[in-house]
């Protein structure tokens, strides 16, 4: 579905990813693992065409899309969940729905879909007239992943998640990706510092280290990797 | 008391003008960060083009009303593209530059299209023709409030009323109050940013031009270095109420508006302007964010 071949990205002069490739397979939940500064959002940024790369190319669907404007991305398919949730904070919770169908003319889907969302996260529904900048941080996570739901997108990018949440709603939040993937078939591309948690839900995962896939495999497989328990697991 | 109630009006007045400037300040402002000093000039050309189209219009005995609407119209597209030419040529280049850079370029652009009217026009003061009509209904009050002086109040208030409806109900509004709160979330929710950007300028640019029209209607004359003037103050304005915030800018413009007035009917016409800017010093030492801005810190 998605396929990041042998990417290269730079900040000015510094090079930030060193030939990475990746793929993603339609249905599959995905991790990318690594330290702080890896290069993990700099990848979901090349993804959505924030940062276009200096060499390689990324597909999706069968189609080239580095090179393309954020939201012909979007357009294609591909919402982000940003690192640090990114509420427009004085939009009510409502409109930063809204915004999340920006590009969707099909205002009755939308109502259906807005409706769906208030359904699986019922706080939002009870905070719906609030700015979004007075929610708590699991509540505005809950909204950040909502808002990308609701460009129906093919795959979902999502940045760290868990940053920053209580354990209980961590979980909570997990438990909701896992079925959007199993319920609606969305595939999910996860970034996490949280390798044990993000090895535990996803198929396959890649481990990032200075900029360099340095290995990948089934998450399972990963998650008994004597280096990877090391570096990542704490064990 | 009734010379209490005239300056009000007049008060009421000038801040609608500067409230029509204003706003595309601080649009603008809100959205890229930028302070655009050529946006006074996009009132001087809305009265020149007012000027030009206005007259051709008489010649032809177009009644007065209509010669107003086709006069404003006429300044208001033609602002509009010189805004969006000013931001694609002059800023748009420059959006990654440190920020000095597009502040410069804008002073640059302001006195580039002060010289280049100058030269294509004159440096003298033109007469401008009287388009709004005297109300018969407003006779009884002629000592409180001309014609022309409620006509600047009823357009610009239709004119503000239209914009806050836009930007709160409609599509492209959400998308700018989004584009001016995170940019970078308002790119990966799908919104042409750029785009967003130009139709800031020319919405700015199209409400100072119908600022220009007015205004030149109703003082009757027009050069060249109306626009800088204008510009100041409304920037004076923008600032005081918050730069930044649309209700601000309103907010800021009135408050301005009828510190000169009052100051020129009850002290001097010569102190107007120490008036105003005292009481801008006097509001930014307690209220540093203007009158209705956010603190910059709060951005989490």
């Amino acid at each position: 579905m998605l396929e990041l071949q042998n990417i290269d990205v730079f900040y000015g002069n510094i090079q930030a990813l060193h030939d990475i490739s990746i793929t993603i397979r339609q249905g599959e939940i995905v991790t990318l693992i690594g330290a702080n500064g890896a290069g993990k959002s700099t990848t979901l940024m090349t993804i959505s065409g924030i940062l276009p790369p200096r060499h390689g190319r990324v597909i999706f669907l069968n189609q080239q899309i580095s090179g393309l404007m954020p939201d012909r991305i979007v357009q294609l398919g591909i919402s982000q969940v940003p690192e640090g949730r990114h509420i427009f904070p004085a939009l009510t919770v409502s409109e930063n729905l809204d915004l999340g169908a920006f590009l969707r003319r099909d205002h009755a889907a939308i109502a259906d879909d807005k409706a769906w969302l208030y359904g699986l996260f019922p706080i939002l529904e009870k905070r719906r007239q609030q700015p979004g900048g007075t929610l708590s941080g699991g509540e505005q996570q809950m909204l950040a992943i909502a808002r990308a739901l609701m460009a129906r997108p093919k795959l979902l990018l999502l940045d760290e998640p868990s940053m920053g949440l209580a354990p209980l709603i961590t979980k909570q939040i997990f438990e909701i990706l896992l079925k959007l993937n199993k319920e609606h078939q969305t595939t999910i591309f996860l970034v996490e510092q949280n390798a044990n948690l993000a090895l535990r839900i996803a198929h396959r995962a890649y481990v990032l280290e200075n900029g360099r896939v340095v290995l990948q495999g089934d998450a399972a497989v990963l998650r008994d990797n004597p280096v990877v328990q090391k570096a990542y697991l704490g064990m | 008391m009734e010379y209490f109630i005239e300056l009000l009006f007049s008060g009421l007045t000038r801040g609608s003008i500067y409230a029509l400037i204003a706003l595309g300040y601080t649009m603008v402002y809100g959205i890229i960060g930028l302070i655009n000093f050529a946006h006074g000039e996009m009132y001087m050309i809305g009265a020149f083009t007012g000027l030009i189209v206005a007259e051709i219009l008489l010649i032809y005995q177009f009644p007065l009303p209509a010669v107003f609407v086709l006069t404003a119209l006429a300044a208001v597209i033609w602002s509009s593209a010189y805004g969006f030419t000013v931001e694609r040529i002059a800023y748009r280049p420059l959006r990654k530059a440190p920020r000095l850079a597009p502040l410069i370029s804008a002073i640059g652009m302001s006195i580039f299209l002060q010289n280049y009217v100058q030269l294509v026009q004159t440096a003298d003061f033109l007469p401008f023709p009287s388009l709004i009509p005297e109300f018969a209904f407003l006779e009884p009050y002629a000592g409180i409030i001309g014609s022309t002086d409620a006509a600047i109040l009823v357009v610009s208030l239709i004119a503000m009323l239209l914009l806050s409806v836009m930007v709160k109900w409609t599509r492209i509004g959400k998308a700018m109050r989004a584009t001016a709160q995170d940019q970078k979330m308002a790119l990966l929710v799908g919104v042409n940013v750029d785009r967003i950007i130009s139709f800031t300028f020319i919405l700015g640019s199209g409400l100072a031009a119908i600022g220009g029209v007015l205004i030149a209607s109703h003082v009757g004359q027009i050069n060249v270095f109306i626009g800088f003037i204008a510009g100041i103050k409304a920037f004076t304005a923008a600032v005081l109420g918050g730069i930044g915030s649309i209700p601000g800018a309103v907010l800021g413009s009135y408050v301005l508006g009828l510190t000169e007035s009052l100051t020129t009917g009850y002290v001097s016409s010569d102190y107007e302007d120490v008036f105003a800017f005292a009481l801008l010093v006097l509001i930014l030492i307690f209220r540093p964010s203007g009158l209705l801005g956010k603190a910059s810190v709060d951005k989490v």
